[in-house]
């Protein structure tokens, strides 16, 4: 093998991975954790890795891979087929519009367009939820939810950088 | 930084708008998808049940080492307890063995009135124990995946206990995989008896904790703290199921608080009844089958 091809496959390798590291980050949030109401609570972890790398790296977050992040989390999750697979498909859309605003901006501007996408992101939700089951979730149980999801997004954030940089320098 | 040339120049708006079009694609994708899934098409559930159960070995292989570490916290956390603990079973149990007596007792007249009347042993139930390996769904929805599916013998209906009562049913069958309805989701109904006051009432969830008692006599007056059971009447469940007890809100409304925790289930018990079965007594639940996987 020539080192040309070798370096094609290293280098679809780990642009490969912000989708694969998501797609794991998706199957470690439904693993049964049996601490008393995080079920309900369960931050969307789904939709911090999608936000990321929709803003920082969107050339390797792509609509389709928001799109399966989301399928895989209703299919794994039990949610109606196609409700997160729409949401993160929205979200990412509407950061690839809005990425110049989070162009070599500060953490903290980033992680308050975060709770901006978290609440886009709930009010989707909430409203494909009424259309397909009907009466939705309590409204104290979506407000924790939101405010843990925008809580936790630091430490997913920074999880997420650190692979950027040990994965992605160089490509 | 290469010079745009003319093919460059025309190749990014092309791209752009195939991009576009794709992310109109996949929208409308998704809200087919919905629809579907919104009409329950048996393709959709069958494409959800072969992901998951091509996930199974993974989450299952997560499953049991969390298990593990939250067993060990919770003995860490029981160790501060144990006098307690220890004073409240011998009280238990002093209390348990003079109910001991009576089911003695009653076991024995049973047997009697069984003879006389000549009755027939109702002995089709059968259990498959199942590891949860998936427990998620937000808001939305209160569902469970369980790592036995149509290969153990798992069909769409079966009731789903825990160690202390209902907890459910098998709402879709995979190959190696099933998931659980909980008596606390959205879609769920049960019909159950109210074990005192002898009210027949439907429990309906909504998505919070605590289910909602519709008693079928409107003004019927329950108790708090009154045991509900399944009533075995629309033939989903079989009657006698311990469900949970009658809880009195201050708004008006009855509720139901489960016996089972049903955020902390580690495994579950599916039961095959044979669908016009009766089930007279629940039997002591067996210990789960570490070789369940």
């Amino acid at each position: 093998m020539s080192p040309g091809l070798l370096h094609r496959i290293d280098s679809a390798a780990r642009r490969s991975m912000p989708l694969a590291i998501t797609l794991l980050i998706v199957v470690l949030a439904v693993v049964p954790l049996r601490l008393p109401d995080y079920v309900v609570l369960t931050p969307r972890f789904a939709l911090m890795a999608v936000f990321y790398w929709s803003v920082h790296r969107p050339d390797l977050m792509r609509p389709w891979g928001a799109f399966t992040v989301g399928l895989l989390d209703d299919i794994l999750g039990g949610t109606p087929l196609g409700l997160n697979a729409l949401v993160l498909l929205l979200v990412h859309g509407g950061l690839v519009i809005q990425q110049k605003s989070f162009h070599g901006k500060s953490f903290a501007l980033v992680w308050f367009g975060f709770a901006l996408a978290a609440l886009a992101a709930m009010l989707i939700s909430m409203a494909l939820a009424y259309f397909l089951v009907g009466r939705t979730a309590e409204g104290p149980a979506l407000f924790l939810q939101f405010a843990l999801t925008v809580a936790l997004y630091p430490i997913v954030g920074w999880v997420l950088t650190r692979a950027q940089r040990a994965f992605l320098a160089t490509v | 930084m290469r010079r745009p040339g003319r093919v460059a120049g025309l190749a990014t708006p092309v791209r752009a708008l195939t991009q576009r079009y794709a992310f109109l694609g996949l929208v409308a994708l998704g809200v087919g998808l919905m629809v579907l899934g919104k009409v329950e098409t048996p393709l959709v559930e069958r494409v959800r049940m072969a992901v998951s159960d091509a996930f199974v070995p993974i989450l299952d292989g997560l499953a049991q080492p969390v298990s593990t570490a939250t067993a060990m916290r919770d003995q860490v956390a029981e160790m501060f307890h144990v006098y307690e603990e220890n004073a409240r079973l011998r009280e238990e149990n002093e209390r348990l063995l003079q109910w001991q007596a009576v089911a003695r007792k009653l076991a024995a007249e049973n047997q009697t009135l069984r003879e006389l009347a000549r009755s027939v042993e109702d002995s089709s139930i059968s259990f498959v124990s199942a590891r949860v390996i998936a427990n998620a769904g937000g808001p939305f929805v209160r569902s469970i995946l369980v790592r036995v599916g149509a290969d153990e013998g798992v069909e769409k209906g079966w009731p789903a206990l825990g160690a202390e009562g209902l907890v459910g049913r098998v709402s879709t069958v995979g190959g190696r995989s099933a998931r659980i309805l909980l008596i606390t989701d959205l879609n769920s109904q049960v019909p159950v008896l109210l074990e005192e006051s002898r009210e027949r009432a439907l429990l309906a969830g909504d998505n919070s904790d605590q289910p909602r008692l519709q008693l079928m006599p409107a003004l019927a007056k329950p108790k708090a703290g009154e045991r509900i059971v399944t009533s075995g009447h629309g033939g989903i469940f079989p009657p006698g199921i311990p469900v949970g007890m009658v809880v009195l809100g201050g708004d008006g409304i009855v509720r139901a608080q489960p016996f089972v925790d049903l955020h902390r289930l580690e495994f579950v018990r599916l039961m095959d009844y044979g669908l016009d079965g009766v089930l007279p007594v629940i039997a002591p639940p067996p210990a789960p089958r570490r070789s369940q996987r």
